[in-house]
């Protein structure tokens, strides 16, 4: 077994584990952790298919982003897990089933990209040699260059939706105190405060 | 080749730089304060380009790799949307002042949904497809909650968005199945694998999956059930503009997907199409007769229409998709000025719906009732009206392709549809006494609703010109 | 013997190890003096002695709290997470210490060269707030847990200006390797030639945001003696508070690093008559370590309205627009190509 295969049945072990914990735990906010572990194990499935931009990526946007955002949601709701624990045996049918058509689907998938015809060349196909260009490159080429179109037009769409957050939720409170840093900064001590020479023992 | 590119998609750039131009400047000038020179500006710069893009005869192009078309088709469809947006915009403007609603952002929310609708109507990619849905829907969904103070917006909104988010679901289900099936996600590519002999079953799913994605953004039947609420509980001038332009985006987009990427799949589709053409023209019809508030009438009378534009579409056949661009066009017509009379519609200050309130409307307006009926003798395609002929070639189109069956449901849905139009005008001539309504109108209102009945009678004569260029545009369609 | 190190597993694991030691034992070991001259710059701007009494000049003092520190009881409240709880010193140590593997000391002495060196340092820091969370959250204290979220808050926003400025610099050496952008800034000119010319705006914003970032003081929000008494580690005594400070300061020696790598040419010589070798770099990291500690000095605390307000509404525009014109810059060559440096990042 060397160092790489080593690594991916350690990497795998910890996402499988991870990933069962975060359904397991009693406590939401071990779940979130194990979540996050199981993004980690991901990352370096990652790295050991060469795509290291890729599991930085993950790194940077999902664990330190994403999941922070998620694990603060989790702290500060008060939501009583027992209750919904309750539910399981409800749901857990429905949850198998899916569980079971996911896993029928992957199965296909697998046949598909192992069997059907011109399997091979689809294989073959998917990455450039590293040699040739690196895949940083590679991805900036794709997004950039080939699909600069949809990033675009993915990039209005993110503006219409800050627009409509803002639009939907925000209210200005009229009778609030607000600090205008630019009139404070050019405020102008000599109107603001008055020095008085006040001779001892005599007072204003 | 960017240069080309950049120049092939040269409208939407401009609508959208000027989008967020108008957003920056707003918000570090007046902000609510500009919100009505805002109205103005998007309206002149989309009125502008439809200009632009209408006079442009620049043939058929194709930009970044095939994923953005640029042809008559595509040109017909924005000039249609761009106009219909500017004229809903222009109309609503001071009904939205009135109630309030008139915010910075509205105008900018429009010509971002205009940008998404155009691109919609342009995707030559499943990708770019999306993208254009998306950013038209969030766009939309944004704006059908903007009155947030009203639990009926809010929850207008919300509907929306949470069936729009399904409809999104579907829609990109098909499309990863096509793609997976087809080995591409552009258009030009899943027609040749379609055209490879007989289309394949993994294919069949994803485009039948497709199909009903975008039939909830059209509203057919049995995906509609969001259309009635959304359309009450949204301000009205913002309902009209859900009616129109939305309504001929999802339809162009619709018909692109059909013929580029499954035009050799027609007599699959066809089933589809003629079954949710059968069944939103009947639903529409009989739902909508019980309605007790206009803006609910309306939007099952557009479920119905949208029956008969998917009938147009359902034929398969270059005059199929002429008759479908037309019947699009008179409809977005009938409604902007329809819908410029509901929104005056109020009574001490506040809107009212209630078609019961438009009794003896007639003795005290004569001059806008006379233009309802108009309207709505057109909307129901009695036959001196404009609207008349939009039926009339849509169920021509359905007979020359061999489908007599759905062109006689057309016909008689559209007899009992008549019905529920033809009562709100015994309402406003014949109805009894009471409280009545008032309607304020604006000018920008009165032009619209008073133009466009003008146009039901007048375009009698040939349907002004537009016939024509919607046989260019479906003849670049289909080929 | 050389083969069993660079052939067998076994060996490669070894070499590995030995390399990582090679790194963090002396780096803890400049810690234990930093920390004292951190000390002493302190009591000499507020015109004190500072520590004096163990070894000459109080030099040993860090090895005496190091050794108190670790003799004492270890204190875990009733409520609070036991797991947790002592997770989350580990996890800000343990990162601290991560990110060190891709920081080149000298030409080719680094542990891990990797292409995306920079987006690890990246990764690594981002995950810092980590332990800061957890150990607020689990600590099931209400000044931890507020100490906590500003933490997050502060270091998430502080995090994005970082990003940006960070791409500057990628875009003018076309490269994400620490090595790359080091040779990027070679040249005739000595320190001339250092990006700190060129990105000279972004140098201040880069040193204040780090300062936010370490949750340095004037931007030592989350421990805010005098509201929070000691933000998320309130709870914390003996050895899990010192993982918790060493982690810091580490962190802070990493920004020191990065600063010097990124803007100041890493381990080359200002002049180019002196040859380049690491102590260049050991002293720019100490040159900027002791800024970090006059600031600490000198400057009063942020209120915390005021580091989020200038975190996101003067920050972020500014560097997001110095990306833009840097963009320009390099692709129209712009100053005779002093924002592309492509020849030598490779790309």
């Amino acid at each position: 077994m060397s160092v790489a295969d080593f690594a991916f049945y350690a990497f795998g072990f910890i996402i499988l584990v991870s990933g069962l914990m975060t359904v397991a735990s009693k406590n939401p906010v071990h779940s979130v952790l194990w979540l996050i572990a199981t993004f980690l194990g991901a990352t370096g499935l990652f790295v050991l298919l060469g795509a290291e931009f890729l599991a930085m990526l993950l790194m940077i946007v999902y664990v330190g982003a994403v999941a922070v955002l998620f694990l603060f949601v989790v702290m500060m709701l008060d939501v009583d897990f027992a209750t919904l624990k309750g539910g399981l045996a409800e749901y857990l049918p429905i949850g198998l089933l899916i569980g079971v058509i996911l896993l029928m689907e992957l199965g296909m998938i697998f046949g598909v990209w192992q069997f059907a015809d011109g399997a091979e060349a689809a294989r073959a196909a998917i990455t450039p040699n590293i040699g040739e260009i690196h895949n940083t490159a590679a991805l900036g080429q794709i997004i950039f260059d080939d699909y600069i179109l949809i990033f675009q037009l993915s990039g209005l769409i993110l503006l219409v939706a800050m627009i409509g957050a803002i639009v939907l939720t925000m209210r200005h409170r009229p009778n609030i105190k607000r600090q205008n840093v630019v009139a404070q900064m050019h405020r102008d001590p000599a109107k603001a405060m008055e020095l008085k020479d006040i001779k001892p023992g005599q007072g204003l | 080749m960017i240069n080309a590119d950049i120049q092939t998609v040269m409208p939407e750039l401009v609508l959208a730089v000027f989008a967020m131009l108008a957003l920056l400047g707003a918000v570090y000038t007046g902000k609510d304060k500009v919100a009505r020179l805002l109205v103005w500006a998007t309206a002149a710069v989309m009125l502008a380009l439809a200009l632009w893009i209408g006079t442009n005869d620049a043939g058929a192009n194709s930009a970044f790799a095939g994923s953005f078309t640029d042809d008559a088709f595509s040109r017909f469809a924005k000039v249609a949307i761009l106009i219909s947006g500017a004229a809903v915009m222009l109309a609503g403007r001071a009904t939205m002042e009135r109630r309030g609603l008139l915010r910075f952002e509205y105008p900018v929310l429009i010509a971002l949904a205009s940008v998404g609708m155009m691109v919609m109507v342009s995707a030559g990619d499943l990708m770019v497809l999306y993208m254009g849905l998306e950013l038209q829907s969030l766009s939309l969904y944004v704006i059908a909650a903007l009155n947030r103070d009203s639990t009926k917006s809010s929850e207008a909104g919300l509907k929306y968005f949470v069936l729009g988010a399904l409809s999104s679901g579907l829609l990109l289900y098909g499309a990863s199945l096509s793609y997976g099936y087809a080995g591409t996600t552009l258009f030009s590519g899943i027609i040749t694998s379609v055209n490879d002999g007989h289309v394949g079953m993994g294919l069949l799913i994803g485009l039948a999956f497709v199909v009903a994605g975008l039939a909830f953004k059209v509203s057919a039947v049995p995906f509609h059930m969001w259309t009635p609420d959304v359309y009450e509980g949204s301000p009205t001038p913002i309902t009209a503009f859900f009616a129109t332009a939305p309504k001929l985006a999802a339809m162009g987009l619709l018909a692109r997907v059909l013929f580029d990427a499954f035009g050799g799949a027609i007599a699959d589709w066809q089933q589809i199409l003629g079954l949710l053409a059968v069944l939103s023209m009947f639903l529409g019809a009989v739902a909508a007769i019980g309605q007790k508030n206009i803006k609910r009438l309306m939007a099952y009378s557009s479920i119905a229409h949208m029956g008969f534009a998917l009938l147009g579409l359902a034929a398969g056949t270059v005059f199929g998709v002429q008759s479908m661009l037309v019947y699009m066009a008179i409809y977005l017509t009938m409604n902007v000025g329809t819908f410029a009379f509901i929104m005056s519609m109020e009574r001490d200050g506040k809107p009212i719906t209630d078609i019961s309130s438009l009794n003896l409307y007639a003795r005290t307006e004569p001059l806008k009732a006379l233009a309802m009926l108009v309207l709505l003798f057109s909307l129901a395609g009695v036959p001196p009206m404009v609207g008349f002929f939009g039926k009339f070639y849509v169920l021509k189109a359905a007979v020359e392709a061999g489908l007599t069956w759905l062109a006689v449901a057309g016909v008689i849905a559209s007899v009992i549809g008549a019905f529920y139009y033809l009562r709100i005008v015994y309402f406003m001539y014949f109805g009894e006494e009471n409280d009545g309504v008032e309607t304020n109108m604006s000018p920008a209102a009165w032009v619209a609703l008073v133009g466009s009945a003008a146009i039901m009678i007048l375009g009698v004569v040939n349907l002004l010109g537009i016939e024509g260029a919607a046989a260019t545009a479906a003849a670049a369609l289909v080929n | 013997m050389i083969e069993f190190f660079t052939t067998t597993n076994l060996g490669i694991a070894l070499l590995i190890l030995g390399q990582s030691l090679l790194i963090v034992v002396p780096l803890l070991v400049a810690l234990a003096f930093l920390l004292w001259g951190d000390r002493k710059v302190w009591a000499a701007v507020q015109l004190r002695k500072g520590p004096n009494v163990v070894g000459a000049f109080g030099l040993l003092q860090s090895f005496a709290d190091f050794v108190k520190y670790i003799l004492k009881e270890i204190v875990i409240p009733d409520g609070a997470d036991r797991f947790v709880f002592l997770l989350a010193p580990m996890i800000t140590f343990v990162l601290a210490m991560m990110a060190w593997a891709v920081i080149p000391f000298n030409e080719g002495w680094v542990l891990a060269d990797i292409n995306v060196a920079i987006l690890f340092v990246f990764a690594v820091s981002s995950l810092e707030v980590y332990g800061v969370i957890m150990g607020g959250w689990a600590s099931n204290s209400k000044y931890p847990f507020l100490g906590a979220l500003r933490s997050a808050a502060q270091m998430i926003s502080y995090e994005v200006s970082l990003g940006l400025i960070i791409i500057g610099i990628i875009i003018s050496t076309g490269s994400m390797n620490f090595g790359d952008i080091v040779m990027a800034q070679e040249g005739p000119g000595g320190a001339l030639n250092w990006y700190w010319i060129p990105h000279f705006p972004m140098v201040f914003l880069f040193l204040i945001s780090s300062m936010a970032e370490t949750n340095r003081p004037p931007f030592d929000l989350p421990e805010a003696e005098s509201e929070l008494v000691a933000g998320y580690q309130v709870e914390y005594s003996s050895t899990p508070f010192l993982l918790y400070m060493i982690g810091e300061y580490v962190a802070i020696v990493l920004m020191c690093a990065l600063i010097s790598i990124l803007f100041f040419g890493g381990w080359l010589s200002p002049v180019a008559a002196i040859p380049d070798s690491i102590f260049w770099l050991l002293g720019k990291i100490v040159f900027f370590f002791f800024i970090f500690a006059m600031t600490k000095a000198i400057v009063p605390r942020y209120r915390y309205d005021q580091l989020m307000r200038i975190g996101w509404k003067v920050f972020l525009p500014m560097s997001l627009a110095w990306v833009v014109l840097v963009a320009f810059f390099a692709q129209y060559g712009a100053f005779w190509g002093t924002y592309a440096r492509w020849a030598v990042g490779g790309g």
